[in-house]
């Protein structure tokens, strides 16, 4: 009895550095540029954006109800988002409601970026001084936010989208979402 | 004569080097507290986009930002909390260099105490065990102990 105890007692030691293993090494492939969303749970913050192609066509947030979809935010000086772009093209040949959101950018070479590489979005906003990009909390571009029937941001991922990616883990978080 | 031309030639260097060259904002501000609050802020508030960076120390497109938010904020009449709330809601504890206790980050405090505590009930139990079997005799060897000391005597 007493030789168990002490075998108990001796092994926590042993226990609190396996913890510690897993925690360690659990950090060591998680990617430090890679923050949670402040926003995740709450609605798409209120603002009102021009449309890129049209200066006198506003919107506003409730173009977000209604149906589940991505809001992907890009821009002409971001190397990623033109990588990421042919993706988005796919995504949104299979029906994949996508909203763009132009940051930070020039409209004249945003609109040529879209008739040159093909325009994916639903509806494209230009944030020119990024003031929904502030609201969003977004720290860099591409980002892409995934949009609940309701209107409520369910899950932000930063970085490009890609086919791996998809197929992976956020085809099954798209079709999952309400 | 060369001296001169190198001399310029280095003169020429300083002003394109990237100390120079780097934007330095210029705030104004209605007050000297507005611009304390503004200084201290952009110190305690971190640059989401760079690793360890606060908003102050950083050149990045985002640290500019908000920066420029942060004036703006401030300009308004928004106390320190206020504006790091703000910074918060949008950008998650991250932002903060002083994180709150939140069930995620208590162990940060707790962790440090519990170990202590753990410590002080481990050394106290082992003292009280020496303690116990250095004090008892069973009865062979009290019998030996008497002889022991009776032998003394003599």
């Amino acid at each position: 009895m007493a030789n168990t105890r002490k075998m108990l007692t001796l092994s926590v030691p042993l226990l609190l550095f396996f913890v510690v293993c897993i925690f360690l090494f659990k950090g060591l492939y998680s990617d430090p540029r890679k923050l949670d969303s402040a926003l995740i749970g709450k609605a798409v913050p209120e603002f009102i954006l021009q449309d890129i192609y049209d200066e006198n066509k506003q919107h506003d947030a409730s173009i977000f109800k209604g149906k589940k979809m991505l809001l992907n935010v890009w821009a002409t000086w971001c190397p990623t988002c033109y990588a990421e772009h042919k993706f988005l093209n796919k995504l949104a040949a299979q029906d994949i409601y996508i909203v763009g959101m132009n940051y930070k950018d020039d409209r004249k070479k945003a609109i040529r970026w879209l008739t040159d590489l093909k325009d994916p979005y639903k509806i494209s906003l230009f944030d020119k001084d990024g003031m929904l990009g502030m609201d969003l909390g977004v720290y860099g571009a591409p980002e892409t936010y995934f949009i609940d029937s309701k209107g409520i941001i369910q899950y932000r991922h930063v970085g490009d989208l890609n086919a791996r990616l998809w197929n992976e883990e956020l085809k099954a978080l798209f079709n999952g979402m309400q | 004569m060369k001296k001169v031309t190198l001399s310029l030639l280095l003169l020429l260097c300083t002003f394109f080097s990237p100390a120079v060259f780097s934007a330095i904002d210029t705030f104004e501000f209605d007050t000297i507290e507005q611009e304390q609050v503004f200084h201290d802020l952009t110190k305690v508030l971190r640059c989401p986009k760079c690793q360890n960076q606060s908003i102050s120390d950083s050149n990045a497109e985002l640290a500019k930002d908000l920066r420029n938010k942060t004036y703006e904020l401030v300009k308004q009449g928004k106390t320190k909390d206020e504006v790091v709330d703000y910074m918060v809601a949008r950008f998650g504890n991250f932002v903060r260099y002083d994180p709150p206790i939140t069930p995620a980050t208590i162990f940060l405090w707790l962790g440090p105490l519990l170990f202590i505590l753990f410590g002080f009930l481990v050394l106290f139990k082992q003292a009280k065990n020496k303690s116990k079997t250095e004090d008892e005799l069973d009865d062979n060897e009290e019998k030996r102990l008497k002889k022991i000391l009776k032998q003394g005597d003599k």
